[in-house]
């Protein structure tokens, strides 16, 4: 790993200067990480007087449960429906802005700034909208025949938290992919329209597969996003409800730790997120990103 | 541009326009909803247009809040949550650039150590780890204070990422410039180092402010005692109250406040805040 030509011969400074963040890694971070994984190969007894250890019985209970096996599933709708709404939507506009010669920042502007608004904020802005009795989306799609109640709903619940996760998003993913389109020589592009290729034609096959490193790296974290950025959206919508259809993972190990007080299932759950997340970082580390070098 | 096409700029323009008015109906909805009173909510849809109770919501939010939920007045709940995000910012900046600075310019057994398990925090975000470190700070005490609400938080990966190749990008003479000179590693760091890292704590400072009054679970999980509820958490609450008892001309005045204070920081603070969204991107 590189370090400087030349190096201070301290030998105790370093440590005096790694000490705090070292210390709240190892306090907050990795202490917590090891527990669970202890626990989750652990059993308490109802009254919590004694902990058997019983192999990987609780992770062979959480694939034999049919809820969890849903929840993976509805996860997986959850962040395949967001990555692909929240990336369209923002390239579509990122194309747009930079194809404009001024006002470019005005839009800009105008597009960002949902990034500061927060998951729970969001969620409970796009409840509103689809609030059955109130909301003014609900009783638009009521005079179009629609009956939303999404609390009951399972589809019209995961269409809420779909829209508002995505909502937020968008923002984000806008701000890359200008920065990559701007990255695009504008002379490919006029080479192109020299010999004869249209706006669409130009993008699909010169813009787009020069701006797939963005995409790959936007794509990683909105899998990441969605999968765990997302808490605040399904708590302040529908928790999770109805029957289940939108209690995705990492609301599920609430519900069931914090609530349901099954703290080896939710354990077991804990150390299966953390394998999902170390799968995306080492994704978005060994194959998107070369700007960081060991 | 590469060529000049008149139908594309109107639809670009009309692309946009379309765009910002998604992005923007919701709080537009919620801001008129903010200005009405309770009544207007009534009739059985949302008014669209702005009502006459602005000052009246906003002045009763900010000053006693919803009693009916049990919630504090808006003001100490904003109040909470600018010291936790201020205290988060600036605490991550500061063991972040000593940490980088520790490893890029000194060399000592377990480096690389050190390195790899700052790297793992980017790995175990807390929401999968919820019960062990809640545990861990209600051992400590930790429970309904300034401190549990944010320690457990500073450790950054990605702050002590940026500031290791910003480091290493600064030319090796100024050190041993400095050296020849007979300035030690503080007085190096200090009078060298920081001034030149002013643009990137900036830029930093504005995404971990935004980072810090983003959060949800953590404080909901940590107070119990509403003296230390921030905004953030505080309206889940209001708003489950209203579902049951509609106020929400004076919830949506909740949100927009909670909303407020990280939006004007990016707005007017846009240039800092792309550099640094950009930049600290793992």
């Amino acid at each position: 790993m590189q370090t400087k030509r030349t190096i201070f011969p301290n030998k105790w400074l370093p440590y005096a200067l790694l000490a705090p963040q070292l210390a709240i890694t190892l306090i907050f971070f990795i202490w917590p990480a090891l527990q669970a994984a202890k626990s989750s190969f652990e059993r308490e007894d109802p009254f919590g007087f004694r902990t058997t250890f019983i192999w990987f019985d609780n992770y062979a209970r959480l694939f034999a449960d049919p809820m969890y096996l849903n929840s993976l599933w509805r996860t997986l709708i959850f962040a395949v429906l967001v990555t692909v709404i929240a990336m369209g939507v923002s390239l579509v506009l990122a194309v747009a802005v930079n194809r404009l010669l001024r006002a470019s920042r005005i839009y800009t502007t105008l597009l960002v700034w949902p990034y500061a608004v927060a998951p729970v904020v969001a969620g409970i802005l796009w409840w509103f909208m689809f609030n059955p009795s109130i909301g003014i989306l609900s009783y638009v799609l009521g005079q179009l025949g629609v009956s939303w109640n999404h609390r009951v709903n399972a589809d019209q619940a995961m269409i809420l938290i779909v829209l508002a996760a995505s909502w937020k998003q968008i923002s984000y993913n806008f701000l890359f992919f200008v920065a990559g389109l701007q990255s695009v020589p504008a002379s490919l592009s006029e080479a192109a329209a020299i010999d004869g290729a249209g706006p669409l034609k130009r993008f699909f096959t010169i813009v787009f597969p020069l701006l797939s490193p963005t995409t790959f790296f936007l794509l990683i974290v909105n899998i990441n996003y969605a999968m765990f950025d997302t808490f605040g959206v399904i708590d302040a919508t529908t928790s999770g409800g109805p029957a289940q259809s939108t209690n995705i993972l990492v609301y599920k190990v609430y519900a069931d730790g914090f609530l349901g007080l099954n703290i080896g299932s939710s354990s077991a759950q804990s150390v299966l997120l953390m394998l999902i997340v170390i799968v995306l970082t080492v994704i978005q580390f060994r194959y998107v990103e070369r700007r960081v070098q060991y | 541009m590469v060529e000049n096409r008149p139908w594309l700029n109107i639809l670009t323009h009309a692309v946009l326009t379309l765009g910002v008015a998604i992005i923007a109906f919701p709080v537009y909805l919620a801001i008129i909803a903010s200005t009405h009173d309770g009544g207007a909510f009534l009739r059985g849809v949302v008014p669209l247009l702005p009502g006459p109770h602005l000052l009246d919501n906003y002045g009763r939010m900010l000053g006693q809040g919803m009693s009916t939920s049990g919630a504090p007045p808006l003001t100490l709940m904003l109040a909470n949550s600018l010291l936790m995000a201020i205290l988060i910012a600036v605490a991550k900046i500061a063991i972040s650039i000593t940490s980088a600075y520790a490893i890029v310019y000194f060399r000592f057994p377990f480096r690389i150590l050190a390195f790899w398990i700052i790297f793992i925090t980017l790995m175990l975000p807390v929401e999968v780890r919820i019960i062990p470190t809640f545990k861990v700070v209600s051992d400590l005490g930790l429970l309904n204070s300034y401190a549990g609400l944010t320690i457990p938080l500073i450790a950054s990966a990605t702050a002590t990422f940026l500031f290791r190749q910003f480091f290493l990008t600064v030319p090796d003479e100024l050190m041993e410039a400095a050296r020849v000179d007979g300035a030690g590693p503080m007085k190096f760091f200090r009078d060298i180092l920081l001034p030149l890292s002013r643009t990137n704590i900036a830029a930093l400072f504005v995404i971990l402010f935004i980072y810090g009054w983003m959060q949800y679970l953590w404080p909901m999980l940590v107070t119990t005692d509403t003296k230390f509820y921030t905004i953030v958490m505080g309206i889940k609450r209001m708003a489950a109250v209203a579902d049951a008892d509609p106020q929400w001309n004076l919830v949506m005045a909740a949100v927009v406040l909670a909303m407020l204070p990280p939006v004007l920081v990016v707005i007017f603070m846009q240039r800092l805040f792309v550099k640094g969204l950009v930049e600290t991107e793992k």
